[in-house]
């Protein structure tokens, strides 16, 4: 495995008396594509919020590019080169999608030409070009999960961090939207994905990690994790690996 | 083209002297002026960075007071005063914004913290010797160019109107501006503008400052054309409402909202009163019903709503070949 950009190592956060993460560690090497993984409510979301900067967490390190960064504020992380995109999407409602764009892009060009250059080159790498004009609250769920994509792109960034992009996408447009993926990660980016949809999981990323319950419960190649006792227990319930063990014997 | 539309607007109003000589109008056009500057400073924190502040005499007080201390007290210059006056409304701006943002304040507690601050300065300079304390500050009339006083009233039109062309300008710069995309991204999501790599608090603060800064030059201004300046007048919550009724009818977060809103407003005031003969309140009756007809019909106010549609018409006008060009494919 390559030099990790990205490593947790051990953080917790708490929500009063809520252990919403607990001690989890995972990396993600550049030019790699590394999956996070997990039932509802395992804390998932929450680990991405502290990596990006929303949450702080309660103990632990987050070592991004050779620093310790946690606890730093949203802002600083963008400019180190961190990008996320939010599970329930977050568009600038009320502006065109060239707008939406150009302000992830103001980040690394003051002039607004050049801003806007690239906010037009990223538009059309995501396959929003002919909607540049267009204001964001008239995009379908598809359109606006690739505006989140393309707001996030259009930083600059080194890490990746995909909230559930393809949640709620029908297959043809899953299809459209994982080849712009994987031409990200060929550029050398870091990209950590949220994903449920499993088939993509499976045929996106090299290393998966497991979260349930606040814990790191697994990790490897996704042909691994899903064999993963452990793992289907966390899924399915207690029991549960056994019971699918002796109905496949029978 | 925005920029020669700027010009156009503010070389038509110029021209105005030209052909009208009679004081009333220009004391109208004046105050209209005034107001459309107040709205213009709001229409900045208000209507780009979306914090509705409801105290924005907290800067057209300090303005006023402060031009009208430093002559009468202090025996400065009424220009060097103006400048002072505008450097005040910004610092108060900033003690205001840097309080309020740091706190994370937002929305209607935003705006309820707004509204203390400029009652807090109103109470304070009711009772403050150096500000006149109940009675208010009379400038002394001194009617030489010098003094930022004019013999004729089309040169107080004159020195207004360049205040709201300066401001058009400084707006329109706004709108184009990395400042200004950041500003608007923090009104649409603050959120996603952090993700983004926007330090929101600073942004807002920035804007806060600049809002202040331009509202304050109406104050100053005010100052200068009453000659007096009280402790309700000043920071009276009357300048407080115009500041940001005037934007939102015209068109929160467009360029000529504000200009427009203080025009729509103030010729149906006084034209209204023209016609009934002077009923007293009737003007703020008609602002109140304006407000609820634009909120309910036109939330985008005057302009916004224009622009809206010229956008939809736009947008239908090219979907047609779209369909066209499908049909011969099929």
């Amino acid at each position: 495995m390559a030099e990790a950009l990205l490593s947790v190592e051990q953080v917790s956060r708490r929500f009063g008396g809520l252990l919403a993460v607990d001690a989890a560690s995972l990396s993600a090497p550049a030019g790699r594509i590394t999956a996070l993984i997990g039932p509802n409510g395992a804390g998932k979301t929450t680990l991405f919020a502290m990596i990006s900067g929303f949450l702080k967490p309660s103990a632990g390190r987050i070592r991004y590019d050779g620093a310790d960064v946690a606890g730093e504020p949203p802002h600083r992380l963008a400019r180190r080169g961190i990008a996320r995109t939010f599970q329930i999407v977050q568009p600038f409602a009320g502006i065109s999608v060239r707008d939406n764009i150009l302000v992830g892009a103001y980040l690394r060009h003051a002039s607004r030409a050049d801003a806007l250059g690239v906010a037009e080159t990223v538009g059309r790498e995501v396959g929003l070009g002919d909607l540049l004009e267009r204001p964001a609250h008239t995009l379908t769920v598809a359109g606006r999960k690739r505006l989140e994509l393309a707001r996030a792109l259009a930083t600059a960034p080194k890490l990746l961090l995909l909230d559930e992009v393809l949640a709620g996408l029908n297959p043809a447009e899953i299809r459209d939207i994982v080849p712009v993926i994987r031409a990200l990660v060929a550029r050398g980016i870091a990209v950590v994905m949220i994903e449920h949809v499993m088939q993509a999981v499976m045929s996106l990323s090299e290393h998966v990690f497991v979260l349930a319950e606040g814990r790191i419960i697994a990790e490897g190649s996704p042909a691994q994790v899903v064999a993963d006792p452990g793992v289907v227990e966390a899924y399915l319930g207690r029991g549960a690996a056994t019971k699918i063990g002796t109905a496949h014997v029978h | 083209m925005r920029g020669l539309l700027i010009a156009a607007v503010v070389a038509a109003l110029a021209a105005v002297p030209l052909f009208v000589h009679s004081n009333v109008v220009f004391n109208f056009l004046v105050v209209t002026l005034l107001i459309a500057l107040a709205g213009q400073g709001w229409n900045i924190i208000g209507g780009y960075g979306g914090q509705y502040s409801f105290g924005h005499a907290a800067f057209f007080g300090t303005g006023a007071y402060a031009t009208a201390i430093l002559q009468m007290r202090y025996g400065v210059n009424a220009w060097v005063g103006f400048i002072a006056g505008i450097a005040a409304g910004a610092v108060v701006g900033a003690i205001i914004g840097g309080l309020a943002f740091r706190a994370g304040l937002r929305s209607s507690y935003f705006a309820l913290v707004t509204l203390a601050f400029a009652e807090v300065l109103r109470i304070l300079a009711s009772v403050t010797p150096v500000a006149g304390a109940g009675v208010g500050i009379l400038i002394k009339l001194d009617l030489r160019p010098e003094a930022f006083q004019f013999q004729s009233r089309a040169v107080f039109y004159l020195v207004i109107l360049a205040l709201v062309a300066v401001s058009l300008t400084i707006t329109q710069m706004l709108e184009r501006s990395r400042f200004g995309a950041w500003l608007i991204a923090v009104r649409e999501n603050e959120d996603a503008a952090r993700a983004l790599g926007v330090n929101a608090t600073a942004v807002k603060f920035g804007g806060m400052v600049l809002s202040a800064a331009v509202t304050a030059a109406a104050g100053c201004f005010y100052a200068q054309y009453f000659l007096f300046v009280d402790a309700g007048i000043a920071y009276g919550p009357w300048i407080s409402i115009e500041a940001l009724l005037t934007p939102i009818i015209g068109g929160a977060g467009t360029v000529f909202g504000p200009l427009v809103g203080a025009l729509a407003v103030k010729a149906l005031g006084e034209g209204a009163k023209l016609w009934t003969g002077d009923v007293p309140g009737l003007d703020l009756m008609i602002y109140g019903a304006l407000l609820v007809i634009v909120i309910a019909f036109a939330p985008a106010g005057l302009v916004g709503t224009l622009v809206n549609a010229r956008q939809r018409v736009a947008r239908r006008l090219r979907a047609p070949r779209k369909r066209t060009a499908e049909s011969v494919r099929g």
